[in-house]
C-alpha cells in the first residue's frame, strides 16, 4: 500500500453505557476509495462522523495527512462531505451552494466563480447554476452536494450513504459518476453504505462492520470470495449454508446428506470426526448437473425457479437443506420445472467452512 | 347541495357576522362626529393630534428594538435547543408560555421593585433606562409568539444536517446562524416580528406604570375622555394590525426559496 493518508488508531466510541464503535483500526492510502459496509446500527456512520469531527472518540486517535485531528472541530479539518439527505442550503442557488466553502474561506469572487464553473462542468450541470435546490431532482441535488463538497479542494471526501435516497436507476448512474470523479481528482474517499452491491462495485477496499467492529477489511474480491467470518460471508452476497459432519479431518472429508465431500487441505484444522460444521457456497459456484472441474455432487429436487432475465435462480431441496444456484438464461434451453429430480455439482475449492 | 356544505356556509356566515358586525358598527360610529352626516372628522382630529404622532412614533421605535431583542434572544436559543438540547424543549416551551399566565401588571410591579432608582440595576432612574426596561418587558410579553413562530420555522428545515453541512465546509456558528439558519426561517421570524409589533403598539399596562409616552396609554386616555375619536383610533389600530399581516405576506415573496416556499 502506498503512503497512509488517513489513519484511524484504536478508536472507540461509547454513548453512555453503550459502545457503538469498538477498537477500530484502519489505514487508508492517499487516493484510495474505502467503503464502510454493514447493517444499520453497526457503527459505520458513527465512525464516519468521528472522522468528520461531529462526534468525539471516547478513545483512540484519528490522523489525516499525519496530523492528529482527533480534537479538531469539523470546520478545521479541511474535509468534504456528502450527506444522505443532500443537505443543500435551500436559500442559496446551486452556484452559491457550490461556492459556499470557498466563500467561507474568504476566497476572491473571481476564484469562486471560476471554481464553481469547473465544478458545474464536472457534474454536468452547467446550465443549473442559477437554480435553487428545490428546482432539481434528487440525483441532481446529490451531484450538486458532491460538487459543493469538492469545490474547496478538500483533503478527504466523506460520503454518508449518498445514494440511499435515490431511485435505482439514478443510483446506478450516480455511483459510476462518483467513482469516476473520485478517480479523476484522486481524492481519498470514505464511503458509508449498507448496500453491498454499491460497496463491491465502487471500492478499492471494503471494511465490513458488525456490532461496532471491523469484521474484515479487504478488496471487494477478497471480501466476497474469502470472507473471514460467518457474518461477512452471510452479509456480503447470497450464501447457501449446509450442515456437514466431519468424517475424516486429516483427509478433509465431510458428509452432507449421505454424500462424502472432500474439502481443501487445511480447512478442517482443529476439527474432530463427528463434529458438525456449516459449509457455505455461493450460488454461482453451484452448477445444475455435472460441470467440468466440479468434484462434489449432491442430489435433490427442484423446489423453486425464479426467472430474473439474464439469470435464472433455482432453489434445489436437498432433503435436509435447500440451496440456491444461478444459471444463465439460454433461449434454446427451457428452465427446469418444479418437482424435477436434479443433481447439483460444485468444486470443493469453492466451499467455505464457517466457524 | 349537501347538508354538510350548507352547515359549513351557515357556520362561516355566523362567524363572519360575529367578526364584522362590531367592526362595521365601530367604523360607522367613527364617521358620525359631524352631526347629521358622515365625515372623517374624528380621523382628522386623531391624526392631527401631535400626541398621536409622538406616541405612535415612540411605540414604533420601541417595537423595532423589541423585535431586535426578540430575534437575537429567540433565534439562537430555539436553534440550539433543536440542535443540541431537544430534551429541555418542554421546559423552555413552558418558560416561554409564562408571560401568558403571569399578568403584565405583576411583571411591571416586579420591575419597579427590582429596578427602582435605589436598586443595583437602576433602570428606572433615567428615562433611557426606563425605555430599555420597557423593551425588555415587551420582549418578555412577545416571547410566546416569537418563540413558537421561530420554532415552527425551524421544524420545516433539517437543522442538524444543514448545520453539519455548513460546519464541514468551514463555517463557524455566526456564519451558520446568519447565513444558513436565519434566512431559512425568515418568514417565521417575520411572523413573530409583526405579532410583536402588534402587541407593542396596543400595550397599556407596562407603558402606563413605567410612565412611558407610548401609544397604548394614549389610546386609553382618548377612550376615557372623547366620544368619536376612540372609535377612529380603534379602526386605525385595526388597520395597522392588518397592514402588518399584509406586509408578512408581501415580504414572504422575497424570502429565500425552498421546497416549503417555492413561490
Amino acid at each position: 500500500m502506498s503512503e497512509t493518508f488517513l489513519s484511524i488508531q484504536g478508536v472507540r466510541k461509547a454513548f453512555g453505557a453503550t459502545t457503538v464503535v469498538k477498537d477500530f483500526n484502519l489505514d487508508v492510502a492517499r487516493g484510495e476509495f474505502v467503503s464502510f459496509l454493514g447493517p444499520s446500527g453497526c457503527g459505520k456512520t458513527t465512525m464516519l462522523r468521528m472522522v468528520a469531527g461531529f462526534e468525539e472518540p471516547t478513545a483512540g486517535r484519528i490522523l489525516i495527512g499525519g496530523r492528529d485531528v482527533t480534537n479538531l472541530k469539523p470546520n478545521q479539518r479541511n474535509i468534504g462531505m456528502v450527506f444522505q439527505a443532500y443537505a443543500l442550503f435551500p436559500n442559496l442557488t446551486v452556484a452559491q451552494n457550490i461556492g459556499f466553502g470557498l466563500k467561507v474561506a474568504g476566497a476572491a469572487k473571481s476564484e469562486i466563480d471560476q471554481r464553481v464553473k469547473e465544478m458545474l462542468a464536472i457534474i454536468k450541470l452547467e446550465e443549473y447554476g442559477a437554480r435553487y435546490p428545490y428546482q432539481l431532482s434528487g440525483g441532481q441535488q446529490q451531484r450538486v452536494a458532491l460538487a459543493r463538497a469538492l469545490a474547496p479542494r478538500p483533503k478527504l471526501l466523506l460520503l454518508d450513504e449518498p445514494l440511499s435516497a435515490l431511485d435505482a436507476k439514478v443510483r446506478l448512474s450516480l455511483r459510476e459518476e462518483i467513482r469516476s470523479i473520485q478517480k479523476k481528482l484522486d481524492i481519498t474517499t470514505i464511503f458509508v453504505t449498507h448496500d453491498q452491491e454499491e460497496a463491491l462495485s465502487m471500492s478499492d477496499r471494503i471494511v465490513v462492520m458488525y456490532d461496532g467492529r471491523a469484521e474484515q477489511a479487504g478488496t471487494p474480491f477478497e471480501i466476497y470470495n474469502q470472507p473471514a467470518t460467518r457474518f461477512v460471508a452471510n452479509f456480503v452476497g447470497t450464501l447457501n449454508v449446509l450442515d456437514a459432519t466431519v468424517v475424516d479431518p486429516a483427509a478433509g472429508t465431510v458428509r452432507v446428506n449421505d454424500n462424502d465431500i472432500p474439502l481443501k487441505t487445511g480447512m478442517l484444522n482443529g476439527a474432530r470426526a463427528g463434529d458438525v460444521l456449516s459449509l457455505a457456497l455461493r450460488p454461482e459456484a453451484i452448477a445444475l448437473g455435472a460441470r467440468q472441474g466440479n468434484d462434489s455432487r449432491l442430489s435433490g429436487e427442484i423446489a423453486d425457479v425464479h426467472f430474473l432475465g439474464s439469470v435464472i435462480r433455482v432453489r434445489v431441496g436437498l432433503g435436509k437443506g435447500m440451496v440456491s444456484l444461478d444459471t444463465f438464461n439460454n433461449s434454446a434451453t427451457p428452465p427446469p420445472r418444479v418437482g424435477d429430480k436434479a443433481q447439483i455439482s460444485f468444486s470443493s475449492g469453492d466451499v467455505l467452512v464457517l466457524r | 347541495m349537501k347538508s354538510s356544505r350548507i352547515w359549513a356556509w351557515v357556520t362561516f356566515v355566523l362567524g363572519a357576522a360575529y367578526f364584522f358586525l362590531p367592526l362595521i358598527g365601530t367604523v360607522e360610529f367613527s364617521l358620525r362626529m359631524r352631526r347629521g352626516e358622515y365625515s372623517l372628522d374624528a380621523y382628522r382630529v386623531v391624526l392631527g393630534d401631535p400626541r398621536f404622532q409622538e406616541t405612535f412614533l415612540y411605540s414604533t421605535v420601541v417595537a423595532v428594538f423589541t423585535i431586535l431583542i426578540g430575534v437575537v434572544l429567540v433565534v439562537p436559543t430555539a436553534y440550539w435547543i433543536r440542535l443540541r438540547l431537544p430534551r429541555i424543549r418542554p421546559v423552555v416551551e413552558f418558560i416561554t408560555l409564562l408571560p401568558l399566565i403571569i399578568p403584565a401588571i405583576v411583571i411591571v410591579f416586579g420591575y419597579i421593585r427590582m429596578y427602582g432608582s435605589s436598586s443595583p440595576l437602576p433602570f428606572l432612574a433615567t428615562n433611557r433606562g426606563a425605555d430599555v426596561l420597557l423593551m425588555i418587558g415587551y420582549a418578555t410579553l412577545a416571547l410566546p409568539y416569537m418563540y413558537r413562530a421561530v420554532d415552527t420555522g425551524l421544524r420545516t428545515i433539517d437543522v442538524r444536517t444543514l448545520t453539519e453541512a455548513a460546519q464541514v465546509h468551514g463555517a463557524g456558528w455566526t456564519t451558520i446562524i446568519a447565513r444558513i439558519i436565519l434566512p431559512n426561517v425568515l418568514i417565521a421570524v417575520l411572523s413573530g416580528a409583526f405579532l410583536t409589533f402588534a402587541i407593542v403598539i396596543g400595550e397599556f399596562t407596562i407603558a402606563s406604570l413605567l410612565n412611558r409616552p407610548a401609544f397604548g396609554p394614549y389610546l386609553q386616555n382618548i377612550g376615557a375622555n372623547r366620544a368619536y375619536e376612540p372609535a377612529a383610533l380603534a379602526v386605525i389600530a385595526f388597520a395597522i394590525t392588518w397592514g402588518c399581516m399584509s406586509v408578512i405576506q408581501v415580504l414572504s415573496r422575497f424570502a429565500p426559496k425552498s421546497a416549503n416556499n417555492p413561490n
